[in-house]
């Protein structure tokens, strides 16, 4: 009886947390689709590598990310590194762009992060929506702008396979009272060598790969994890037998 | 080899031991610390968390030093040697999960640990001291896991340790000279780092195991309060034991191991399948470099000094100054020690008491959930008023203290604990 | 008193749940012994080396660094690799059968291609690094040409085997390698794959 009103006072803090949470709860930002990748995918992470090798690496780096351990990680043979790597590099040797990053500032005017641990700092579905969100934007540079960033210094690297995409703009009132014009929603424009769907799967696989240099060890840490809190269960279940049997001196 | 000299008459031992013993009083702690410590027979869930706070100091002593032997603290090093840890070093990740998720479960255990002593009016006489000594070990916490919190030197860290560093900017007078000196620097640098290292390594785990050390000693000389808030040793046996006393090992030691068991499956659940906790252990901006040219977009303290940043943010700066919600935060932790003094109920634990405290700690526990919530939550739209309107309850509950905890009338205590065997 | 305490399933149950803690901690224990591993950085910069070896002139050496230890590249000259065979009795160990080489380096010039010689610059007594002496009679009368430990008095003929009557208790240690490509020895691996 008295234990359940502690319990009670415990109850009602976290429900009410709960309930503000869900009330107060605010969205801020863009609307980000879901990446739906899946890091125990070997395949997926293969395809990945080597979208990210052939389209990303030339102006991204992964540092803290070494060629040997993704091939021994991916299944990828040792040997088939060299074909993917630049001339020169070693199987040891970490993920580094060619490009001097004050190069790329210069270049582009923001240097291009580097990748070894985007996905844990932004998330899976902002680098998913990110690539799916360039569309034609005369007014820009390289000619595209990003509606997950706009104003973005990236070109679209990708506008060869998913074609460019065409703002279709909407009068809004803004909080000023004059009327502003936004991007609505995006329509296919000139088509590009992969059809919608195999493009996203692009992106996902690539997005795949991009969370898996984020943290190497992720897939062999979940796996590892259902033995070890197996093993505990099974100590504390001796452990409770133990002090239910030591408790029945207790009167 | 038995010693004949041994003074000790009634138990002349012989072998290691007696050589030990009659050198070292090894049997003697162990005696009055362990086998015939008796405690109460009616402990409850609450009383985990004692046992686990110190299983969980000990894990990140070892964690500790096992990834300073890898970790380079400068800033140019440090993030990059953090990323080291967690893809060079075999096992260096599970080294470096098991610490930053022991930090937080440390906090977990220490306020589940605290709200006990609420509870049951463990605070009370004789245990005021042993309340003090828990404070200073919350204090102790608070700072090494400030300091700790910069190593990393993700973005998270570096501006951390800004705004709280600021903090002392406030003070009228010294303040500028003052952060300037916990700096070293004109911003939070190299310098700083590596003397937040010093401390975070050495100093303050040196001082929180004295602390602990301290602690559980004045617990054994005033013993455990209990479930009933009955003193036990009021009532002995012939044999002069306390008779709802029961002696910690066997008893509690494999009772606290079978806790030890549930605390881990559920640790090492959060350290394998979840350890970023969520984006509360381990924060997403943490996971850039720091940078002095880019805040964060919202910047929040680590989830276990919310409700005090909460606070802080709480209270409008006035006659020119912020000192106000500097004073208010510090304010905050200070009353928690002055609880012995406040509670003026004849009865200890909530059980007895009448209803008017019981909704006060319910109330309480509440608001500070809430204000932890708060404060990670920016400062706009309802967020600011639902903080402002906690602030008050906190304090009320301390300030007002001395009048309600006599409100209401008591249940009678009984004599001896409430018990019931299975 | 009600029930009798069941003695046997006391210590059944201790047994039990001792034994589990104790493998739980002895795995537990593991990830921490080995994080004291070379890690992977360590392999790394441990990496096999290439040596440029074409332009290595008769009778000279070359010193390389690997994994924080010099290795010596001699090119031996005829007379050096005649020398070889004249001091058996001196030595210690001819035939190197306790000492450290790779299996093709086990005879008498300790070396696949004889002319050059590879070889840890590393005395096998307490990890000096020997000096090259390699004019004959230039430390004692009667030195045959060798390696000199400046410590504590070690000596090695041009094939790194140590001689009778000195600390070191074995030949100096022969590391792998192989020859790849024109004029190019790669230290650290047997195989020439990993080039
Ligand atoms: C031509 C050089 C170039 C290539 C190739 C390139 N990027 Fe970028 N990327 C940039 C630059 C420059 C930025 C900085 C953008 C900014 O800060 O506005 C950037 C930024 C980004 C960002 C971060 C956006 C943010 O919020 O800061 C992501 C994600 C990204 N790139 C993904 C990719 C992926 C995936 C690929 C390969 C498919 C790729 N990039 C290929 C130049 C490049
Ligand atoms: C006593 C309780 C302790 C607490 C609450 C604590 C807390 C923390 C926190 C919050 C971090 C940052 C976590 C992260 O982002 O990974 C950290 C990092 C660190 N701590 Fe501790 N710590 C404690 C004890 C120790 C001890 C005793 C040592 C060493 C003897 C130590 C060594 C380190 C090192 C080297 C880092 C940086 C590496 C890293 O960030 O992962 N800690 N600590």
């Amino acid at each position: 009886m008295h234990i359940k009103k502690t319990w009670l006072v415990a109850v009602a803090a976290g429900l009410m947390t709960t309930m503000t949470h869900g009330a107060l709860a605010s969205s801020e930002g863009p609307h980000l689709a879901s990446a739906g990748n899946d890091i125990f995918s070997q395949a997926s992470l293969q395809r990945g590598a080597r979208n990210f090798v052939g389209y990303c690496l030339g102006c991204h780096s992964a540092k803290y990310v070494r060629w040997n351990r993704v091939a021994a990680d991916l299944g990828i043979p040792e040997a088939d590194l060299k074909s993917i790597q630049f001339t020169g590099q070693r199987p040891f040797d970490t993920m580094v762009s060619g490009m001097p990053p004050e190069a790329a500032k210069r270049w582009f005017g923001n240097a291009p992060p580097d990748m070894s641990l985007l996905a844990r700092a932004r998330g899976t579905d902002y680098i998913y929506s990110y690539l799916m969100s360039f569309y034609a934007d005369d007014s820009r540079p390289h000619g595209v702008n990003n509606l997950v960033l706009p104003g973005t210094a990236m070109p679209h690297v990708l506008a060869g396979l998913q074609g460019l995409q065409q703002p279709v703009y909407a009068t809004h009132t803004g909080e000023d009272g004059k009327p502003q014009s936004v991007v609505e929603k995006l329509e296919a424009g000139d088509a590009g060598q992969l059809a919608p769907e195999q493009y996203a799967s692009f992106v996902r696989d690539t997005v795949n790969f991009i969370e898996y240099i984020g943290e190497p060890v992720q897939a062999k840490r979940r796996t590892l994890g259902v033995w070890v809190v197996l093993f505990l269960l099974v100590f504390t279940a001796f452990a409770y037998l133990l002090k239910q049997e030591y408790w029945k001196d207790v009167k | 080899m038995a010693s004949t000299e041994s003074h000790n008459a009634s138990k002349p031992q012989g072998g290691l031991n007696g050589w030990i013993n009659a050198r070292f009083p090894l049997d003697k702690m162990l005696r009055e610390h362990i086998t015939e410590y008796y405690a109460p027979k009616n402990f409850n869930f609450w009383y985990y968390f004692g046992s686990l706070a110190l299983f969980v100091l000990i894990l990140q002593l070892v964690t500790g030093i096992f990834l300073t032997m890898n970790y380079k603290p400068s800033a140019t090093e440090a993030f990059g040697a953090v990323e080291y840890i967690m893809r060079d070093v075999e096992w260096g990740w599970l080294i470096r999960y098991l610490h930053s998720t022991g930090a937080s479960a440390f906090f977990i255990v220490i306020y589940l640990h605290m709200f006990r002593a609420l509870l049951y009016g463990s605070y009370k006489a004789p245990r005021e001291l042993l309340w003090l000594l828990g404070m200073a070990i919350y204090l102790a916490l608070m700072a090494e896991a400030f300091m700790g919190y910069l190593l990393p030197w993700g973005n998270m860290s570096f501006w951390g340790a800004q705004v709280i560093v600021s903090l002392f900017g406030t003070i009228p007078v010294i303040g500028d000279g003052l952060v300037e000196w916990i700096r070293g620097d004109y911003y939070i640098s190299d310098i700083t780092l590596n003397r937040f290292f010093a401390l975070h390594v050495v100093a303050l785990p040196l001082v929180l195991v004295f602390l602990v050390a301290a602690h559980v000693l004045a617990l054994h000389e005033v013993g455990s309060n209990n479930p009933d808030g009955v003193e036990i040793k009021k009532t002995k046996g012939a044999d002069g034991k306390p008779l709802d006393g029961i002696p910690f090992h066997p008893y509690y030691t494999v009772k606290d191991l079978f806790g030890l068991g549930v605390f881990l499956t559920i640790f090492c659940g959060i350290v394998f399948f979840k350890p970023d906790g969520w984006g509360m252990f381990l924060e997403a901006p943490n996971f850039e470099p720091a940078n002095p040219m880019q805040t964060p977009p919202h910047i929040a303290p680590v989830w276990y000094f919310t409700p005090f940043y909460a606070i802080l943010r709480a209270v409008p700066s006035f006659l020119g100054t912020q000192i106000w919600g500097v004073i208010a935060m510090f304010g905050a932790i200070v009353l928690l020690a002055l609880l012995p003094w406040l509670d003026r109920s004849p009865v200890k634990s909530m059980r007895y008491r009448g209803w008017v405290p019981k909704l006060a700690l319910a109330v309480f526990a509440v608001t500070f959930v809430m204000l932890g919530y708060l404060g990670l939550k920016p400062a706009t739209g309802i967020f600011p008023l639902l903080a402002r309107v906690f602030t008050v309850l906190y304090f009320a509950y301390f300030l007002l203290m001395p009048w309600w905890s006599r409100m209401g009338a008591t249940k009678p205590v009984p004599e001896r604990v409430t018990y019931d065997a299975h | 008193m009600s029930e009798q305490v069941d003695l046997g399933r006391r210590k059944l149950l201790t047994a039990a749940t001792a034994a589990t803690g104790a493998i739980g901690a002895g795995l537990a224990v593991s990830p921490f012994l080995a994080s004291w591993k070379p890690s992977a950085r360590a392999k790394a910069l441990g990496a096999p080396v290439e040596i440029d070896i074409s332009k290595l002139e008769a009778g000279a050496m070359i010193k390389v660094e690997w994994r924080g230890k010099p290795v010596w590249v001699v090119r031996r000259t005829p007379e050096m690799l005649g020398g070889l065979s004249q001091h058996d009795a001196l030595l210690l160990d001819p035939g190197s059968d306790g000492s450290k080489q790779p299996a093709f380096a086990k005879n008498a010039a300790r070396a696949v291609k004889p002319e050059y010689f590879v070889v840890l610059g590393v005395c096998t007594h307490l990890g000096c690094s020997p000096m090259s002496k390699f004019t004959v009679g230039e430390v004692e009368a009667g030195w045959p040409g060798g390696f000199y430990c400046p410590c504590h008095g070690s000596k090695f003929d041009l094939a790194g085997r140590v001689f009778k009557g000195v600390p070191a208790p074995s030949n100096l240690e022969v590391p792998p390698y192989a020859f790849v490509g024109e004029g190019k020895i790669i230290v650290g691996t047997e195989g020439a794959q990993a080039a």
